[in-house]
């Protein structure tokens, strides 16, 4: 049954303080972005030059610091979704196998993700420090000190200096998804392994990994977004440097629209990393149907 | 069957093994927070060498300083203003949206869910710079209107500066508001929709109109789904960096995390004061992150299972 027009009118003014901020906040920013990628402009300026499609030939033939950008997130992502999530998958299960006290250590693996980034940084900065931080005390303390460097500011170490403090914040995450998603597996059929003699290797890649791959999935797709996308942390660590070794998408974006004050080009970028984080998105997607299949 | 002895034996070790781990990545968590606090309390000349894990002469009154000198307290209460606005934008408006969304019927209902949805899925790295070009439009805009006012005689000549400050918070918080609108839709419309016909049919017998009922009834039993939504809000406002970096150039308006960057640039060695100013910025979240912890790690456990 269709209700009165009047009706309909005061429903719709449920909804629409929402929806005038959602045009403005957030559709006319979507499509202005893909105006602004056709076009050369400082964001000042009255002028803007349409230019058509050389924002975003350029960004793929001729701006190696962006692909450098690109490839770095991309290995601080490969160890996020290895090293991290296989520690937080660990943990999860030697917590779900229950263990003393395991409620307190839910509570203190998620402390490091509620924290900002910001702060992250800073904190890890002096630890990292190469004059006074903790990690070169502690080596110097136990005789490596040959070891000790600055860890932010070495090209050969600065990227996985990084990549240590994501991980250590986000671990955390990927904990409680995954015990969540471990508390889901029924008792009985680990019991019933075990009556049949499975020893826990076995109950392990025979029971829990087959019932966690839509889990495995979700924490992947979180992983790799959130990953791809960091800022904060870089901006309160290294800000990209030394050189371009931890130079991520976004610091790249904010350096061309800030440093260079080139909006319309940064708009190109963000395009091109949006696709490319929709084409990751939508391969985890397939690679998580067809395991589900087999 | 085994020797009870070795099997007594083998699950001992397996305990200590686990709890080796457990305790080692616990610690790992805490350490660094625990050492931020402690070099708080150092002296900006024993801060290099004194490794102790607690200062011989703790140095309350670093916490005082960062504070007043510091301009903590400031940005303190620019990151609390900051955070209740959005919060309490986000639980209005989406909450109004959301049961609209569940329960109520108006044209194109269906279009702007799925709006809403695509927002959520669709990633648009570079829509912050839009944003950003839009507050800058909005600000001169309103700025430029203001003068026109002032020099008809309509408004005080200095009404249009007395205002700025106060525009640049609200664009700074209107935008977030609309970035929680997704979660708390999803959130509240879900919660809105188990909530039984019969219910709100009774309070429209007793004479409530539709927001009465929305009031009266349905929010009162949302208050649980309520609570998730104002802690992630909380948390995401508290930690904000980029869109105060871009937009938020004045000293008086920075939230903490703007003023943190600051002043490690501006004193990039004074750092026990950068650290009693980070743990300023630590402490209320973490006191509301222990206070709720319930909440937000079932909200994310609920969440996950869902999906």
């Amino acid at each position: 049954m269709k209700k009165p027009l009047l009706d309909q009118f005061t429903s719709g003014l449920f909804a629409l303080p929402a929806l005038i901020l959602f045009a403005i906040f957030s559709i006319y920013p979507f499509f202005k972005v893909f105006q602004l990628s056709l076009v050369d402009w400082d964001g000042i300026s009255p002028l803007m030059r349409f230019v058509g499609l050389d924002n975003f030939i350029d960004v793929f033939t001729r701006n190696t610091a962006w692909w450098i950008s690109i490839r770095n997130v991309s290995v601080i992502t490969l160890l996020a979704l290895t090293l991290q999530n296989g520690l937080a998958l660990a943990l999860a299960w030697v917590v779900d196998r229950g263990v003393k006290a395991g409620n307190i250590y839910r509570v203190i693996f998620f402390i490091p993700p509620i924290l900002s980034g910001i702060v992250v940084g800073l904190i890890w900065n002096w630890i990292f420090d190469g004059n006074y931080g903790l990690l070169n005390h502690a080596l110097t303390h136990i005789g490596l000190a040959d070891y000790a460097r600055a860890w932010l500011a070495d090209p050969k170490t600065a990227l996985y200096a990084v990549a240590v403090i994501h991980m250590w914040k986000g671990f955390g995450w990927g904990f409680i998804i995954f015990l969540a998603g471990l508390q889901g597996i029924s008792r009985e059929l680990y019991e019933s392994a075990q009556i049949d003699g499975a020893n826990e290797w076995n109950t392990f890649w025979k029971i829990t990994v087959p019932l966690l791959t839509p889990v495995f999935i979700m924490v992947s797709i979180l992983t790799i977004l959130g990953t791809m996308q960091i800022y904060d942390l870089i901006a309160s660590t290294t800000g990209g440097g030394p050189g371009f070794n931890t130079e991520v998408p976004m610091t790249r974006i904010v350096a061309v629209m800030l440093g260079s004050g080139r909006l319309g080009y940064a708009c190109s970028m963000g395009l091109v990393f949006g696709l490319i984080l929709m084409a990751l998105s939508m391969v985890q997607m397939r690679v998580g149907k067809w395991l589900e299949r087999e | 069957m085994k020797n009870p002895w070795e099997m007594a034996v083998r699950r001992r070790l397996r305990s200590v093994a686990v709890h080796t781990l457990l305790v080692s990545v616990a610690i790992t968590c805490l350490f660094p927070l625990a050492w931020m606090v402690v070099s708080a309390m150092k002296t900006q000349e024993t801060i290099f060498s004194d490794m102790s894990l607690w200062p011989t002469s703790p140095q309350w009154h670093n916490f005082v300083e960062a504070w007043t000198r510091g301009a903590f307290g400031m940005f303190f209460f620019n990151s609390l203003f900051y955070t209740i606005a959005v919060v309490t934008g986000v639980l209005v408006v989406s909450s109004l949206a959301a049961y609209a969304f569940a329960k109520l019927d108006f044209p194109l209902k269906k279009v702007f869910f799925y709006m809403l949805l695509a927002t959520m899925m669709i990633p648009v790295p570079g829509a912050f710079i839009a944003l950003y070009v839009l507050i800058m439009k909005l600000k001169t805009g309103t700025m430029g209107a203001l003068d026109q006012l002032s020099s008809l005689g309509i408004l005080a000549p200095q009404a249009s500066q007395m205002f700025e400050p106060w525009l640049m918070r609200i664009l700074y918080v209107l935008p977030q508001v609309n970035g929680g609108l997704a979660l708390g839709v999803f959130l509240l419309k879900t919660f809105f929709e188990k909530i039984p016909r019969d219910l709100e049919d009774a309070a429209t017998v007793d004479g409530c109109n539709k927001f009465q009922v929305f009031w009266n009834v349905a929010l009162p039993l949302a208050r649980p789904a309520i609570a998730v939504l104002a802690i992630f809000t909380t948390l995401g406002v508290w930690n904000e960096y980029l869109l105060a970096m871009l937009i938020l150039g004045e000293k008086s308006l920075m939230p903490l995390q703007r003023g943190l960057m600051v002043f490690q640039g501006a004193h990039l060695t004074n750092y026990p004061l950068l650290m009693a100013g980070m743990t300023i910025s630590v402490v209320p979240i973490l006191i509301v992150y222990i206070v709720m912890q319930k909440h937000i790690i079932s909200g994310i456990m609920a969440g996950a299972l869902k999906a």
